[in-house]
């Protein structure tokens, strides 16, 4: 292993670092979104779209990130939709996602107590009120060590991104051996940069674990 | 185009081979989780002895293969081992090793959680009525603990057989590289040839994950019943 070698691949894979950060958020954006609507959709057991989304969420729980980007990447554009290889990447963890996500989120809204519901039923909450301000608040709070997993989860999908040619962290370093046969150096660098953003989150995951438990048991 | 891109599974030995290609990616996946199941519960046991340094020890392994990602495991054995250890092993060893290696991990610490989800009264009675260590295990802990284990692990196990759609990645023979030649070898003929070959492998997989989700979930539920009385 040569530190100089090291030292002069740093600044391609500070950029891939940003590129696997930045496409991590949008699809961690995404599938809070598509989760929280679809965990709702569930809960409140909207009639055929509740269908729809059980039938969604364990369609992509049940099946690879990586065939999903081979037919959103290779097989849509054979039937007319046609999109980057950066917009299937989110548009597939997003998909991923929202399905762990949706139940995660479900799991905490089961988790509110029914006393609560039908308290919030009895003053004349609708719906929508009781999403608001009764199940989102006490349920997200539970499902929170979920989410934090979920999260973890999806970033280090996105080295599955590699597949699609998006020149994210993984995608680099193979570029790096391929090119130069700078093997050691650039998994070194690439273990390492996983490191940096995942340690901390595995952290703070067992932090927010510890904490809801005592906002939940009271100890 | 006349012809419906569906017939490019009948073309030649397609199917078969699309099939061979799966029989390659479960084979793999069924070695590592027998394997990682059996290493991950001794490592589980170990992780709730008093030794500090072997709890320490094996909650770096753990931590060093939950944070880095499979792709990159992947590589760094397909690599590194022959290139650092002389270690000419084939990918699908390679792959094998990886994957038991990391169910391993994780199953320790399913199995560790669930031992000491045991409550202490409960060892206690069992001393008290002059049970000897072994009895204790085999009698009290294990099948108190083992409810608990057995969705984690199912899950656990589905997620190895969905982790091998990787393996293409290291060149081995799997249902989506073999996907992959059937899509360039007949692209003349079969202009939506990925959108069928790839169509068929997500629903393959789908077929093999969606039994072991309905089965997590009746296990979790029927645990939680007994909890709930």
């Amino acid at each position: 292993m040569s530190w100089i070698v090291i030292q002069q691949s740093i600044p391609i894979f500070a950029k891939a670092f940003w590129i696997t950060l930045r496409l991590s958020l949008y699809g961690i954006i995404g599938s809070i979104i598509v989760g929280i609507i679809v965990s709702l959709i569930s809960y409140f057991k909207v009639p055929v779209a509740k269908r729809i989304g059980d039938i969604y969420i364990e369609l992509f729980r049940n099946t690879p990130l990586l065939i999903q980007l081979f037919f959103i990447y290779y097989a849509l554009p054979e039937v007319g939709f046609k999109i980057s290889a950066e917009v299937s990447g989110v548009v597939g963890l997003t998909l991923l996602g929202g399905s762990y996500m949706a139940e995660a989120f479900l799991g905490g809204f089961n988790g509110v107590e029914k006393v609560q519901v039908e308290n919030g039923k009895a003053i004349g909450l609708s719906n929508a009120q009781l999403a608001r301000y009764v199940i989102l608040p006490q349920g997200i709070l539970t499902s929170i060590p979920a989410i934090a997993a979920n999260v973890i989860f999806l970033i280090k999908e996105t080295s599955i991104f590699t597949v699609i040619a998006i020149p994210e962290l993984t995608n680099t370093a193979l570029d790096q051996i391929g090119m130069y046969y700078h093997t050691d150096e650039s998994l070194f660098i690439l273990v390492i940069a996983y490191a940096i953003i995942l340690i901390p989150l595995s952290i703070l995951l067992t932090w927010l674990e510890r904490r809801t438990r005592r906002v939940a048991f009271g100890n | 185009m006349s012809h419906s891109g569906i017939n490019i599974f009948f073309e030649g030995s397609n199917f078969v081979r699309l099939l061979h290609g799966l029989l390659v990616s479960a084979e793999i996946a069924f070695v590592a989780i027998i394997l990682g199941a059996i290493l991950g519960i001794i490592l589980g046991a170990l992780r709730t002895t008093k030794s500090r340094i072997v709890r320490f020890i094996l909650r770096i392994y753990l931590e060093f293969f939950r944070i880095v990602p499979t792709v990159v495991l992947l590589f760094l054995f397909y690599y590194i081992l022959p290139k650092n250890f002389n270690l000419n092993l084939s990918a699908e060893v390679v792959a094998t090793l990886v994957f038991a290696l990391w169910m391993a991990a994780e199953m320790s610490d399913i199995v560790r959680s669930g031992l000491i989800s045991v409550p202490k009264h409960q060892t206690d009675a069992g001393k008290a009525i002059g049970l000897n260590p072994v009895q204790l295990f085999r009698y009290i802990t294990l099948p108190q603990s083992l409810k608990l284990m057995i969705p984690a692990t199912i899950n656990l196990t589905s997620r190895v057989i969905k982790t091998t759609s990787l393996l293409l990645l290291i060149s081995v023979m799997d249902v989506i590289n073999v996907g992959q030649q059937i899509i360039e070898a007949n692209q003349q003929q079969y202009q939506n040839g990925a959108f069928w070959v790839y169509g068929l492998i997500f629903i393959l997989y789908f077929i093999l994950c969606y039994p072991l989700s309905l089965w997590e979930k009746h296990m979790a539920r029927k645990e939680a019943a007994i909890q709930n009385g």
